[in-house]
């Protein structure tokens, strides 16, 4: 009789709290079907660049499930390779040709050695023993996946901790009153809002230099760039994750509330984040990825750590962390409206 | 009496539908203990949330010292303590009154002094290193007091200040509200024990976000023809 009340009482408390029963529901079905259109995307098509291809070999080669694009000479199509465009192009100077691969997506490159073997098999009627001498642009052959999804996890963790913690201590001033507390002080509503993000900016600093450290130096993570860009880059994106993990806290009225928004917040962005080919993933979805802070942090850091790049190529990923920020600030300072009005 | 500290002018608030206050007019003088009666869910705690500028009146409006609120400069006039505690328990006392010391602006010599006055009044000057979480609820209640006192406010707002408090600690905490009295500091404090309310200068009877009547202890007494203040407000309160 004890079990049957306490049953009862657990239902009826589940089916009042409307957002828990959502997130018993809905979330599970909201993660499955992005794992789904995940996983069963669409087998990649690497895009080839053919340089300077004799006739009479064409007509031999299997080139189907490729992108292909003809070019005069090797100066051009690395061009496009730098940019890109292409995931490797081959060189018909000599037999078997060679390939030169964009190198920093592991999975890419195997899709392009897969076709690159298919493609040549039919020059090689005797078996094909034949190795294709590869090169690779940034990366090497034996970059491993860590080595591309490191720093997509770097900024992933480096987010989903700064929201959690920022939004829950944030909550806990709600809801033990010193909220309303320092309401009643002299200190201004964005005093308020720059006060944590500075408080937090400072640990966050030391949070994203711990990780980053330990997954480059420890781990062997590949680190072609300057730490120091790897440590602007979490800090931008840890202020994202802060301002984001505040302004939610409003919405949230405990600690449980606030660990609801991680499937509904924090987990979708993985898969934008380039974690997964962005290629790959159904095209009525794809659009998301540019409206998640974590894709462009991601972008910036694989620049950074895979491909060695500069300021020149990672500004106008942090611009778009800062306008996200921002955003994210006026709100908060909205949002605080709700407790004083001046 | 002289000016009016506090003057609420037919002040009427509601939350959706539901009125919590109606047209309620009060004024507050330099230096009195001026007590709100009234049961819980009577509109008081909304009414001090008003004057210490947390809300704002529906229709009507709040003057302190003179000013209409909410205004961010008066507010560093008032000292206002809430019914929940308000602390950082993971901090120690003395942490956390550095922190609301340095919001009011406080530092240095000046800011010591005035945290030794007021641990000082509170009884607490031992404890001022101890973690607050290994605080018991009266001597949170006391800290909170001694914070909403750090800045040396013109006006202190106590939304039930003795909640929870032996009757030995509550007589000292009204000991304490005496001497600020007579240093010229005016209180308002609600409360909804009767007998506490007769420690008040004046009193005021909030029921159902109504204002039923306001006096003196004694007048309120005689002209409700009652022996004690409960029997006054329920007089009052046409039960």
């Amino acid at each position: 009789m004890r079990i049957t009340a306490l049953v009862i009482r657990i239902l009826r408390q589940i089916v009042r709290d409307k957002r828990t029963m959502a997130l018993l529901i809905l979330a599970p079905i909201l993660v499955m079907s992005m794992l789904h259109l995940v996983f069963n995307g669409e087998e990649y098509t690497p895009k080839v660049g053919l340089v300077d291809l004799p006739e009479k070999i064409e007509t031999q080669l299997n080139l189907e499930h490729a992108k292909l694009e003809h070019y005069q000479t090797e100066k051009l199509a690395k061009k496009d390779l730098s940019a890109k465009k292409l995931d490797a192009y081959l060189v018909f100077d000599q037999m078997p040709p060679s390939v030169v691969l964009e190198g920093s997506d592991p999975s890419v490159n195997g899709a392009v050695m897969r076709w690159v073997q298919g493609a040549l098999k039919s020059l090689q009627p005797n078996g094909g023993n034949q190795e294709v001498k590869a090169d690779y642009l940034f990366g090497s052959g034996d970059m491993g996946q860590f080595d591309y999804f490191g720093p997509v996890l770097l900024g992933f963790f480096v987010f989903f901790f700064v929201f959690l913690i920022a939004g829950v201590s944030f909550l806990r001033e709600r809801t033990t009153g010193t909220l309303e507390r320092l309401l009643t002080s002299p200190l201004r509503k964005w005093e308020i809002v720059a006060g944590y993000i500075m408080g937090f900016g400072i640990f966050t600093m030391i949070q994203a230099a711990i990780i980053a450290w330990y997954a480059i130096y420890v781990l062997g993570m590949l680190m072609e760039g300057s730490f120091g860009y790897v440590l602007l880059i979490t800090l931008l994106l840890s202020l994202t994750a802060l301002t984001l993990g505040i302004l939610l806290s409003s919405f949230a009225n405990n600690e449980l509330q606030m660990i609801q928004f991680i499937p509904i917040i924090v987990v979708p962005q993985i898969f934008f984040s380039g974690l997964f080919n962005l290629e790959t993933i159904s095209e009525w979805l794809s659009w998301v990825g540019p409206f998640t802070p974590l894709y462009y942090a991601a972008e910036a850091l694989r620049n950074v750590m895979v491909r060695g790049f500069g300021w020149d190529m990672i500004y106008k990923d942090l611009l778009m962390l800062l306008a996200f920020s921002l955003l994210f600030m006026v709100l908060n300072i909205a949002a605080l409206r709700r407790y004083r009005k001046i | 009496m002289n000016s009016p500290i506090v003057s609420i002018q037919h002040v009427s608030k509601n939350y959706g539908k539901q009125q919590v206050l109606k047209d309620i007019s009060l004024e507050i003088y330099e230096g009195e203990i001026f007590g709100l009666l009234g049961p819980s869910g009577a509109g008081k705690t909304t009414l001090v949330k008003q004057l210490a500028g947390l809300e704002e009146p529906a229709q009507g409006e709040n003057y302190i010292f003179s000013e209409k609120m909410p205004r961010l400069d008066l507010i560093k006039r008032i000292g206002y303590m809430a019914q929940s505690d308000a602390l950082y328990t993971d901090l120690t006392a003395k942490e956390n009154l550095d922190f609301f010391a340095a919001l009011y602006g406080l530092s240095g010599k000046e800011k010591r002094q005035r945290m030794n006055e007021v641990m000082e009044l509170v009884s607490l000057t031992d404890h001022l290193h101890k973690m607050v979480t290994d605080y018991s609820g009266g001597m949170k209640r006391r800290l909170s007091l001694a914070i909403s006192l750090l800045h040396s406010p013109g006006l202190l707002i106590l939304d039930e200040p003795t909640v929870g408090i032996d009757p030995v600690l509550r007589k000292s905490i009204w000991e304490s509200f005496k001497n600020l009295k007579e240093k010229g500091t005016t209180i308002l404090v609600t409360t909804h024990v009767m007998d506490e309310a007769g420690k008040c200068d004046r009193l005021g009877m909030i029921r159902d976000g109504q204002l039923i009547a306001a006096g003196t202890p004694e007048e309120l007494m005689q002209q409700a023809g009652a022996a004690t203040i409960e029997d006054a407000f329920l007089a009052y309160g046409g039960a």
